[in-house]
Parts: structure tokens; sequence; C-alpha cells
């Protein structure tokens, strides 16, 4: 047998054999699914019809606004976190600072998300640690002691928990960019704020956004946060959409509200996707 | 002393006092930063550790094991858990690498048609938001009546780490050199056999890699098992979050910890098991 014939790898119809079970999965827990929870919303009330959609978004409005305004705050809050954070131990001049943080921010990205909601609920209570701290500290007096479960207990979590993944992402990138101009820039004597924003940002520009896509889809599909931090009206949708089943099986009106948080995250999955196919990050 | 060196001196001050401020803001942050990722961890620790907390006192009045005596002594609940817990995420392991080693050979190796469309189909599920999908899948499974069973939930797990099985195997495969598969057939090896004894070993570690972020996507899962698995299958989230919102922390944290401890190992496992030729072909 020649080498040629030895060619490795299998031919195209055993290629797509061995890749057909995995997409069997794909096709028969997801698309399927993701078809009945359109034909759901739309034709549970026996023909096609809005009918679903007006009650949701009659009962749900505020929640739905809520969700929206929790979602691109947290992320924007991560966005400038992410960066200070990338930025300093790219260009941060302390060996040791640079150190200490390297092994300091990563720690929530591996504590699963039901444990960071179970944390924050202790920790942001009105008798929590971090309350008890700041009397201790003298910065509050004990009467200021609030509760931090609610919208803000919500976005604090999520910033707790998905900066560090969006660090690690745009650490990596600017730790491959070429030196030079930043060291040029250095030279002319820029400050390292201004280096950040002006030269290392717009390089790793298209990573940061992938990261901070990625963190607003899980903030769409997490539960166990706003159901554990904030169970009282308004919440976010996925806590509606739980509620709508559990307590009155009403799937028509809980896949409308599926579909409104497609389309929420449809926005920026599209883009994502599109980014994606143009940088063409891989395949070849 | 001359005018020259007062001016020297008063400016070598300047810099001490400068560097010392600088320093100051810098270990500042750190330790804020510090506060706010350890904080909540801590908090949690105290309260696994808590016989008697209650308002208004700042750490517990008592302290002791008997929760987790109660918990893991024989029929004790996280016993109960834990072991359900284990078998799924075992069970959900040995599902995504049967399906997920052939795709990842196949999609690193075969001739596939739109290779890079197939490798974004397995990134799907991660672009939607899971609860809208999940309850459907949970109606479909009733049906079935897979709803309240094991095999119900591996599968929606399976479902969870698929990306990360297939995507993994493939940059594994992709990092064997395809030579050494060519020089095993050209003496004489089925392509089998080729598979078998070259290939598969020297993607060992990667396929490891996967497996262990395959078990841990498994045992942290909460929102497909809420759904597919409740009220029959409690995993040890479910138990965290059925105690959590019952108001018994104690349990709460001690599941925290049960989940935590995986998660942390893993954290500093991860970057010797995962090399980063692999890494660096995940998603390409």
């Amino acid at each position: 047998m020649s080498s040629a014939q030895l060619s490795n790898g299998p031919n195209r119809f055993a290629s797509i054999l061995l890749i057909l079970p995995s997409l069997a999965i794909i096709g028969v827990l997801f698309i399927y699914p993701l078809g009945f929870s359109v034909a759901s919303a739309f034709f549970e009330t026996g023909q096609f019809s809005f009918e679903n959609f007006a009650k949701a978004i009659d009962f749900y409005s505020r929640d739905i606004v809520f969700t929206v305004v929790i979602v691109f705050l947290a992320t924007a809050i991560i966005a400038v976190l992410s960066v200070c954070i990338a930025g300093y131990l790219t260009l941060g001049e302390s060996v040791l600072a640079v150190a200490v943080l390297k092994w300091l921010y990563r720690w929530p990205l591996f504590i699963p998300f039901i444990v960071s909601a179970q944390l924050m609920r202790t920790f942001l209570a009105k008798n929590g640690m971090m309350n008890n701290i700041l009397i201790e500290a003298g910065v509050m007096e004990p009467l200021q002691a609030v509760s931090f479960l609610d919208w803000r207990g919500i976005v604090i979590t999520f910033v707790w928990k998905q900066t560090p993944f969006v660090v690690l992402l745009v650490a990596g990138a600017m730790a491959a960019l070429d030196r030079t101009t930043i060291e040029a820039a250095r030279n002319l004597g820029a400050s390292k704020l201004r280096i950040l924003i002006q030269i290392v940002v717009p390089q790793v520009g298209t990573t940061l956004m992938v990261g901070l896509i990625l963190s607003y889809v899980t903030i769409m599909s997490v539960l166990s946060v706003p159901m554990m931090i904030n169970a009282q009206t308004p919440t976010m949708l996925t806590v509606d959409m739980a509620w709508r089943i559990n307590s009155y099986g009403d799937y028509g009106v809980a896949n409308a509200l599926g579909i409104i948080s497609y389309l929420i995250t449809g926005i920026v999955a599209w883009f994502y996707l599109r980014q994606g196919l143009k940088e063409g990050g891989a395949p070849k | 002393m001359t005018f020259g060196n007062a001016n020297e001196m008063k400016l070598r001050n300047t810099h001490i006092v400068t560097t010392w401020v600088s320093n100051f803001v810098r270990y500042g942050i750190l330790a804020l930063l510090a506060f706010a990722i350890f904080g909540p961890i801590a908090n949690m620790l105290l309260w696994a550790v808590a016989e008697v907390w209650y308002y208004p006192h700042k750490l517990p009045l008592e302290y002791g094991f008997s929760f987790w005596e109660r918990v893991f002594r024989e029929e004790g609940n996280a016993t109960e858990s834990l072991m359900t817990s284990v078998a799924i995420a075992v069970l959900t392991v040995i599902v995504s690498l049967i399906v997920a080693i052939p795709a990842g050979y196949s999609l690193a190796r075969g001739r596939l048609p739109w290779r890079y469309l197939l490798l974004l189909i397995f990134l799907l599920p991660q672009a939607f938001p899971a609860v809208a999908v999940h309850m459907n899948i949970a109606r479909i499974f009733y049906g079935f009546g897979l709803t309240g069973t094991i095999p119900g939930v591996v599968l929606v797990h399976a479902l969870q780490g698929l990306v990360f099985a297939v995507w993994i195997a493939t940059a594994a495969f992709s990092a064997v050199d395809p030579e050494l598969e060519i020089a095993a057939r050209s003496m004489g090896a089925s392509k089998m056999r080729a598979f078998v004894d070259v290939t598969l070993p020297l993607a060992l570690p990667g396929v490891l890699a996967s497996a262990i972020f395959v078990f841990l996507i498994s045992l942290d899962e909460f929102t497909g098992t809420f759904f597919v698995g409740a009220p029959d299958v409690v995993t040890v989230p479910m138990l965290l979050f059925t105690s959590s919102m019952e108001g018994n922390y104690q349990i709460a944290s001690i599941s925290s910890l049960i989940l935590l401890v995986p998660s942390i190992l893993f954290m500093f496992i991860i970057e010797r098991f995962l090399k980063a030729d692999v890494l660096s072909k995940v998603g390409a």
C-alpha cells in the first residue's frame, strides 16, 4: 500500500457517521425542544395567536425591563473591571502586586453559580459579613445596614462570578500583544491609563466583546442566582418562566417569555456568531 | 550642604512619599479585592460550622459539627444526594465521551463538509437562555416517562457538557501528529488498531481534561435538574437550593462546600492537564 492510500483519517462517509451521534443529541435535546418552545408560544391556545405574548407583556413587562437593565448593567461593570484587572496584569510594574492579583482574581471562576448564589445570600444579607465588617470598621452605623438581596445582589453576584472569566480571556489576549508599541508609548511619557485605553484595549477589542457576550448569555440563562438572591418582584425572566410552569402549568405564557428572552440574547448572539465567522477564529 | 543638594534631597523625599502613597493605594485596592473575593467564602465557611447563629449576633454563638453528622450519617440527605450526584456525573461523562470521541476525531481528521458550521452547532445550546429550552425538554421527557429519573437528568447534563467534550476532544486529536498514525498504518496496523494504539493514547490527556470538565458541569448543574429531575432526583445542587430556601443555611453551606472542593482542586490541576498545545487548538 502506498502512503497516499494510507492517508490519515476517516473518509467522508465515515467522518459523517462518526459525528452523527453527537449531532443527534443536539437535534433531539436542543433543536426539537427549541422548536417546541416556539410552537407552544404561538399555538398553545389551539390556533396561531399572539395571545400568550399579550399576556406575557401584560403580566411581566416590568420584569422584562428589569431583566434587560440587570444584564446590561452587570455586563458593563464586568467590562470595566475586567479591563482594569487584565490591564494591571499586563502593564503593572510591581512584580509582587501583579503576582498577588493573578493568584487572587480567578477564584470565583471555579465556583459554581449555585454556590455563588448561596455565598452571596449570606454575605449580602442585612446581618451578613459585609455589613458587619463595614460596621466594625466604623464606615457605617448599625442602623444604616440594609440587605443587598435585591437587584443589587443579582448584579453583584453575576459580576463576582463572571469577571474572572472575561479577565482570563482578555489578559491572555493582552499578553500576546506586541510590546514594542507599549514600550514606545511609555518612553514618550504616556501614562499607564492612557496606554491601556488608547493602545491596549483597542487591540483586544474582539476578545473583550466575545467574553462579554458569553457572560451576557450566561446571565440570561442562570436560574439559581435570581431565584436565591431575589425571589420577590420585580425579578428576572428566568424566575418568571419557572414560576409560570411550576405554579400554573402555563406553558404558553412561559414559552412566550422564553421567546422574549431569546430575542434579548439573540441580538448579541447574532453579533457573536458574525464576529466569529469574520475572525474565522479557527477552522482551516 | 549646597543649595543643589538640598533640592535633590527634597526631590528624593517627594519620590519616597509618592512611592509610599502609590504602594498604599495599590495594596489597599488588592486588600479590598481580596475581601470581595474571600469574604463571601469565609461567610459560608462560618455557616458550615455554626451551631447557633441568629440576628443580631455578628458571629455564631456556638460552633460544632452536629450538622455535619446529621447530613453525613448513613441515610443522611447529603450522603444520599452526593451518591446521586456522583452517579449522574459519571454516567454523563460516559455518555459524552461515547459521542464526543468519535465526533472529535472526525472533526480533527475527517473530511467533513462545513466543518466550521458543525463546530458552531455544538455551541448553539450555550447561545440560548437555558431555562426556556430546559422547561420544554422536561415537557417532552414527561411523555417518555423520563422526568424524575436518573437517565433523564443524565441526558440533560450531557447536552450541557457536549460543547466542551467535543471541542476539547477535537483540539486533543488535532494536536496529535498525523504522521504517527500513518507510520502505524504502513507497518500493517488496521485503521482501528492505529486509532486505539497510537492516536487515542496520545490524545488521552486532552480527552481526560474534557472528562473532568464534563464531570464538574454535571456536578454543578442546576437548571436542567430543577426541571427534569425534581422532586425525585435530589442532587447536591438541589439539596443546596431547597435547604437554602428553607433557611437552613448550615446544610446549604455544607453542600456548597461539597461542590466547592472539587472545583477548586480542578483550578489547580487544570493547567497541568490541559497542555498549551491543546489549549491553543480549542475551537480551532
